[in-house]
């Protein structure tokens, strides 16, 4: 589902924000990304999302070769990703429902299909009730859910989250990640960025620690039968 | 194509000030090219009144028989820049000379022969009026062997060449700078209108819009403001010519653009308007 092999990127001013990076990631896991600002976590999604290219190295996500990937294939490299951010990203002058729309309509999604799959995945995120409230009027764990629902309306194989849980208090955290649980447990494969070590302890999903660019932990190496049969 | 156009006039509703904004800016910008442009159509209609006068008289030798300035006049006429040729024998002349020249009126009355020469009027086509035209026929008519001598105002037909130059000229080149100062301004309002929306524009890309569907609504918007902006300024270009009109005497005869440079205005509106969005969205879209 996704694989980097030796993916190094540097930045314009020479100073590296990976440093030769290697791992797979298999359908349908569930996997952390943790480490101290700065240590490469954004920078691994961003190079999932074809956000930024990596300067050595190779990523493939989805059956894209994302390292070398045309500018017009990006979109379609996105339309198999769903992406959820910790400012939620939700456009304020829309309703819930129509920022959800919105992700479909802009695919080209047939127009009599829109209703029927933005009201399902609302119904998904536990946000059947509030459709029609703005931004403005839903809670952070709300409105954290609703692009959460933006995500996955295009039912994509591989969620990524970047800090979902980072501008939100405990239980709305809980909420939130429960959610992306549930999504991973329907078969699709979550990609999850986070400091929050106590939601790392909580399960045994897999786990990738970066430090200075470099990845100094990966859980799955400490089970070498488990990673061949991946 | 129903959300590209819901996506180009919510843009309107977002942002009414910035849009009012635009469209005034096109309409003066293209009401400036407006009235620079009625003033020339209006100077050419008063230059078309004097070219037509543009005349070249060619005076034929006394005793010519008859016959051979039948044919010649008849071969004249069909010279492709020649419009019409009048013979005008000795009496017509003479008739001519005192009616117009009042001065003189009792020295022709009291003469015993006739001092006025027969001539050919001859005039040129539209379009065939310029200094070199003029002076070829007229070395063509000087051909013939009864004619005397050929006169046309020389120096006037060359000063009109060179009004009329200079005019078109100046009006290329207010028209260009003119133009030019719209296509900035209508790139920057669409270009603050991406700025304001890059939020919008950036989760667009994030779920997966292709760059077309994202400049899509920008395009149709700048064509709409241009398009208004270009109606609107042929509103005001039209309440200024009625002004004009109403308020000088001596402009009574001013005319109105035709309903086709209306319709030229209106598309060139539409073009600086699109032309303004693509190269402000296509910058801003290669920055992200």
């Amino acid at each position: 589902m996704i694989r980097f092999s030796h993916v190094s990127k540097a930045y314009p001013k020479g100073e590296l924000a990976l440093k030769d990076v290697s791992f797979r990631v298999s359908k349908g896991e569930f996997l952390f990304l943790t480490g101290h600002s700065g240590a490469g976590k954004s920078t691994i999604l961003k190079l999932l999302y074809a956000e930024q290219r990596p300067t050595h190295g190779e990523v493939r996500v989805s059956g894209f070769l994302v390292s070398s990937l045309a500018r017009s294939e990006v979109a379609r490299l996105r339309r198999r990703l769903g992406i959820v951010f910790q400012d939620f990203r939700l456009l304020e002058d829309r309703t819930a429902e129509e920022n959800v729309a919105f992700a479909l309509e802009v695919t080209g999604a047939r127009a009599d299909t829109v209703p029927t799959r933005v009201s399902r995945v609302m119904t998904q995120v536990g946000l059947a009730s509030k459709m029609r409230a703005f931004p403005s009027e839903l809670s952070g764990g709300e409105q954290q859910r609703v692009a959460i629902a933006r995500a996955l309306v295009n039912d994509p194989p591989i969620l990524l989250a970047d800090e979902p849980t980072g501008n939100l208090d405990e239980r709305a955290t809980r909420g939130v990640f429960q959610l992306l649980r549930d999504i991973n447990a329907g078969g699709t494969c979550v990609v999850m960025a986070t400091h929050n070590l106590e939601l790392v302890r909580q399960t045994h999903y897999r786990t990738i620690e970066l430090r200075g660019g470099e990845i100094v932990y990966d859980s799955a190496e400490e089970q070498p039968l488990e990673q061949e049969a991946l | 194509m129903r959300l590209l156009v819901r996506e180009a006039l919510l843009s309107f509703k977002r942002a009414p000030l910035l849009s009012a904004l635009s469209i005034t800016t096109i309409a003066f910008s293209l009401f400036t090219i407006g009235l620079f442009g009625l003033v020339a159509i209006n100077m050419r209609q008063a230059l078309r009144g004097v070219e037509s006068r543009v005349e070249i008289v060619a005076y034929i030798l006394r005793g010519t028989p008859l016959e051979s300035i039948t044919t010649a006049s008849q071969d004249i006429a069909a010279f492709p820049e020649v419009a019409s040729v009048d013979y005008i024998n000795e009496e017509q002349a003479l008739a001519q000379a005192q009616a117009e020249l009042v001065e003189f009126r009792d020295a022709y009355r009291d003469l015993a022969v006739n001092p006025l020469p027969a001539s050919f009027e001859i005039r040129l086509k539209d379009g065939f009026r310029d200094a070199a035209t003029v002076q070829a026929v007229a070395d063509r008519v000087r051909g013939f062997g009864f004619v005397e001598d050929v006169r046309f105002g020389r120096e006037w037909v060359e000063r009109l060449d060179r009004i009329r130059a200079v005019a078109g000229l100046v009006g290329v080149v207010i028209g260009i700078a003119f133009a030019g100062a719209a296509v900035v301004i209508i790139g920057t309002t669409i270009r603050m209108a991406v700025l304001q929306r890059a939020r919008e524009i950036a989760i667009m890309r994030l779920v997966g819009a292709t760059n077309w569907f994202i400049r899509g609504p920008f395009l149709l918007e700048g064509a709409l403001k241009g398009l208004l902006g270009g109606a609107l300024s042929v509103t005001i270009a039209y309440a200024a010519y009625l002004l004009f009109r109403a308020n000088a005497s001596a402009l009574s005869e001013l005319v109105f653009f035709r309903p086709y440079h209306v319709g030229l205005g209106l598309l060139f509106g539409v073009a600086i308007g699109l032309g303004g969005s693509v190269v402000s969205v296509g910058r801003h879209l290669r920055d992200v």
